[in-house]
């Protein structure tokens, strides 16, 4: 396990790779979700008001 | 096809069907990519585990490109045809491949400090890809700048198109100039030039960021059309309360 961790001496640069790589991935996903959920909530309001 | 889908209807629908299929294949081949990238495939005889740090970065830099190929496709069908899918398509792929630009920049620095023995070299290559990134962020800031609508996509398709021009250089400069980047070693006429042990953790990485980026802008576009239905309510009640304006506000 701990061999694996160490990346063959290159751990300081393997995992930010990835670490780097996996946030925006992850970044990208939950914008893209909360803004759905903004703009959803925004017009259930708007639709009751007008009704 | 583009007239069909310029349908907001009929597009509706089909991001309806497409959106939690691409949701499915992001996961699936996310998933398989990671394993193969550290336990399908075997460290480079030269590079050792860094060669682990391809699989992220090579399709960033992939990314990077298509998604600007995909914004300036859809400029030229909205300069050319006037199609509003086609601008809302632009306008939502543009930050996507700005956050792909910044992923292969860095990971491609992580990769060039213990290969290359620097962070950054003023090459062609890595020139080239920081101007990329200028001219997403220069088109986002453009769009952002202009206040009325149409003039905004306007502007901006007129600028995704000529950025064109660099997505060129970005692809030939390791050819044209002497760069410490490599060479294509994938897309080449000759076929590509890497072990299977390796082709098949990057393919499969790439197609994954593929499949992202692909929900990502449908996903983005159906948020889209949401917005624009709370602002056709709001444009409505602002007509109505200016029509009830002189009656009620009459005193003055």
């Amino acid at each position: 396990m701990s061999e694996f961790l160490a990346m063959g001496g290159y751990a300081a640069f393997v995992w930010p790779a990835w670490g780097i790589s996996a946030a925006a991935v992850a970044g990208l996903v939950v914008f893209a979700l909360a803004e759905r959920r903004t703009a959803a909530e925004r017009l259930r309001r708007l639709e009751r008001d007008e009704a | 096809m583009l007239s069909y889908f310029s349908n907001p209807q009929r597009f509706d629908g089909l991001a309806r069907r497409v959106i939690p299929l691409l949701g499915v294949l992001t996961v699936v081949l996310l998933g398989t990519g990671l394993y193969l990238s550290f336990f399908g495939s075997p460290p480079d005889y030269q590079q050792g585990d860094t060669v682990r740090i391809m699989y992220v970065h090579v399709p960033a830099a992939y990314m990077a490109m298509a998604l600007y190929a995909a914004l300036a496709g859809a400029s030229f069908v909205f300069f050319v045809w006037r199609h509003a899918l086609a601008d809302a398509a632009a306008e939502v792929i543009a930050p996507i491949g700005a956050v792909f630009t910044v992923l292969a920049l860095v990971t491609g620095s992580l990769w060039g400090k213990p290969m290359w023995g620097t962070w950054w070299e003023w090459d062609a290559r890595m020139t080239s890809v920081l101007v990329l990134l200028l001219v997403y962020l220069g088109y986002m800031a453009l769009r952002a700048a202009l206040e009325d609508a149409q003039q905004a996509a306007r502007a901006g398709a007129v600028l995704a198109m000529a950025g064109v021009v660099n997505l060129v250089i970005v692809k030939f400069s390791v050819d044209w100039w002497s760069s410490l980047h490599q060479p294509a070693s994938v897309i080449r006429f000759d076929g590509p030039t890497i072990h299977s042990s390796q082709l098949w953790p990057l393919a499969i990485m790439a197609l994954g960021y593929t499949a992202l980026a692909a929900w990502l802008v449908f996903y983005r576009l159906r948020s889209r059309t949401l917005v624009q239905r709370a602002r056709q309510i709001e444009r409505r009640k602002l007509q109505a309360a200016r029509k009830a304006g002189p009656e009620a506000g009459g005193a003055a």
